[in-house]
């Protein structure tokens, strides 16, 4: 569904992604785990057309969207969920949700995946009239979850999405992310909660200093024991 | 009594043009972070434009008024993409200066087609006098209070009710995330343009109608005035573009209206040292949820 062939991604001249390739097949759940500074959101950056590769190609389906502008992409299936939620705290949650569907035009279908998203998050219902700034953090990852939701992507990009949240909420937030996933969204899941991502996840990516260096099943990888080592914690 | 109900009017009327001027500068400074100095002469232009409107074709106030805002709209896109769009992400004191270079060009190449002189605006709109509690009350005032308030309801509806509405407010929040939606970031810009020239471009007309003398440096004065009522109501805040530009309209007033006519254009300027020293995020500014 995705094939990613050896990219580079600058910023000015910092080398943030040297030769990465990688591959999301449909319907798996895909994690790309690594330390911070590791260059995991500048590859959601450039798959999403926020950053442009210098050079390498970007598959997606059938078209090159390599240094394509983000709506294009967005339009063609692919919602990115950025790092720190990234609501707009400046608007109630549903204005939030409608800003999700912005590119779509049937009516119909986007009321029915408004359901389908208050049906995943029954806390965005209930706060559907508040400014989305006053939710706490884990409901406004939800929120942004549901926002992207509201494209109606085949491939969902999730950065971090257990940053700062307590490890309940994390739980819930994975079961969904298992559950979007099981309802046909295609997931690739930047992690460093290297062992919750592991637990969810088909296959896995370890990135370090913008190279990927390991890769495998999830369950290879959780046995690894490079990655128990700098990963896991001695899990 | 009678006077100073008759001097409130005056000062709403004032402050009316001023808050017409306010909104596209805190629309503007909201969704790229600059102060464009230029508005003030799409402001004149959208005078010229109803002034020779009304004289070639002998229109009305309201077709003049709309002309103006569609020609000052597309001014105004015109004015971004080619001045200000290459600088999206450079300094700001590049933007500033780039600015003040569009107002100046534009007010120089009008003294250029057609000299410095001022011009009586034609009557638009014919002057009678409503006597409320008293005190005669120009229908001149009335009419322009009420198409100012037309106005503002229009673009209150534009912001919050409509696709290009919220997807102004959102990339004024987080171009990128507004990115991530598919809101198309250029187009968005370019629309926020287009609605500040317009408003700007009305508050020519009602100025020309109001004050029946325009000439090409008449945006500097009112350009500046507008930019404090901007930064009085907290910059980006548009209702607090509306009230500050109110609020300095009727201080205006009052000030001349008590004997120190002289002291009209200080007291603008005696209003923005205050701000600055006392809230420099303005009336709305901070806890401001709106931010466009
Ligand atoms: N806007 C930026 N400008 C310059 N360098 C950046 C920028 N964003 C990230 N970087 C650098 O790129 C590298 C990768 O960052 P990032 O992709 O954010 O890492 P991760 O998401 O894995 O924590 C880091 O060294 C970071 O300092
Ligand atoms: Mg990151």
């Amino acid at each position: 569904m995705l094939k990613v062939n050896n990219i580079d991604v600058f910023y000015g001249n910092i080398h943030a992604l040297k030769g990465v390739s990688l591959e999301v097949n449909e319907g798996e759940i895909v994690t790309l785990i690594g330390a911070n500074g590791a260059g995991k959101s500048t590859l959601l950056k450039t798959l999403s057309g926020l950053l442009k590769p210098k050079n390498g190609e970007i598959t997606y389906q059938t078209k090159q969207i390599g240094g394509k502008q983000a709506q294009m992409i967005v339009k063609s299936g692919i919602s990115h969920v950025p790092e720190g939620r990234r609501v707009f705290a400046n608007m109630s949650v549903e204005e939030n949700l409608e800003l999700g569907a912005y590119l779509r035009k049937d009516r119909e279908g986007i009321k029915k995946d408004l359901e389908n998203v208050f049906e995943l998050f029954p806390r965005l219902y209930e706060r559907r009239k508040q400014q989305s700034g006053t939710l706490s953090g884990g409901e406004q990852q939800m929120l942004a979850m549901g926002r992207a939701l509201m494209a109606k992507p085949k491939l969902l990009l999730l950065d971090e999405p257990s940053m700062g949240l307590a490890p309940l909420i994390v739980k819930q937030i994975f079961e969904i992310i298992k559950m979007v996933n099981s309802q046909g969204t295609t997931v690739l899941l930047v992690e460093q909660n290297a062992n919750m991502a592991l637990s969810i996840a088909n296959r896995a990516y370890v990135i370090e200093t913008g190279k990927i260096v390991l890769s495998g099943t999830a369950k290879e990888l959780q046995e690894s024991e490079k990655v128990k080592e700098a990963y896991l914690g001695g899990v | 009594m009678m006077e100073w109900l008759q001097q409130l009017v005056n000062g709403v009327s004032l402050g009316s043009i001023y808050a017409l001027i306010a909104l596209g500068y805190t629309m503007v400074y909201g969704i790229i972070k600059l102060i464009n100095f230029a508005h003030g002469d799409v402001f004149m232009l959208g005078a010229f434009i109803g002034f020779y409107a009304a004289i070639r074709w002998d229109i009305g106030f309201i077709p003049a008024l709309i002309l103006a805002m569609v020609i000052c709209s597309i001014i105004g896109v015109i004015i971004e993409r080619v001045a200000y769009k290459r600088l999206r992400g450079a300094t700001r004191i590049a933007a500033l200066i780039t600015a003040i270079g569009v107002s100046l060009f534009i007010e120089y190449t009008v003294i250029f087609f057609r000299g410095a002189k001022p011009e009586a605006y034609p009557e638009l709109l014919k002057e009678s006098y409503i006597d409320l509690f008293g005190a005669s009350i120009s229908s001149k005032s009335v009419l322009i209070i009420a198409v100012t308030i037309v106005l503002m309801l229009l673009l209150q509806f534009i912001v919050h009710k409509t696709k290009i509405g919220k997807a102004m407010r959102a990339v004024s929040h987080d171009a990128d995330a507004a990115r991530l939606m598919g809101i198309n970031v250029d187009n968005t810009i370019s629309a926020t343009f287009a609605i500040g020239s317009a408003l700007a471009g009305a508050a020519g007309v009602i100025f020309g109608v109001y004050y029946t003398r325009i000439d090409p440096l008449m945006g500097v004065l009112p350009g500046l005035k507008a930019f404090i009522a901007a930064v009085l109501g907290g910059i980006g805040s548009i209702p607090g573009a509306a009230v500050g530009g109110y609020v300095l309209g009727v201080v205006e007033t009052i000030v001349s209206a008590v004997g120190f006519s002289l002291w009209r254009d200080a007291a603008a300027f005696v209003i923005l040292i205050l701000i600055l020293i006392l809230r420099p995020a303005g009336i709305f500014g901070k806890n401001a949820r709106e931010k466009v």
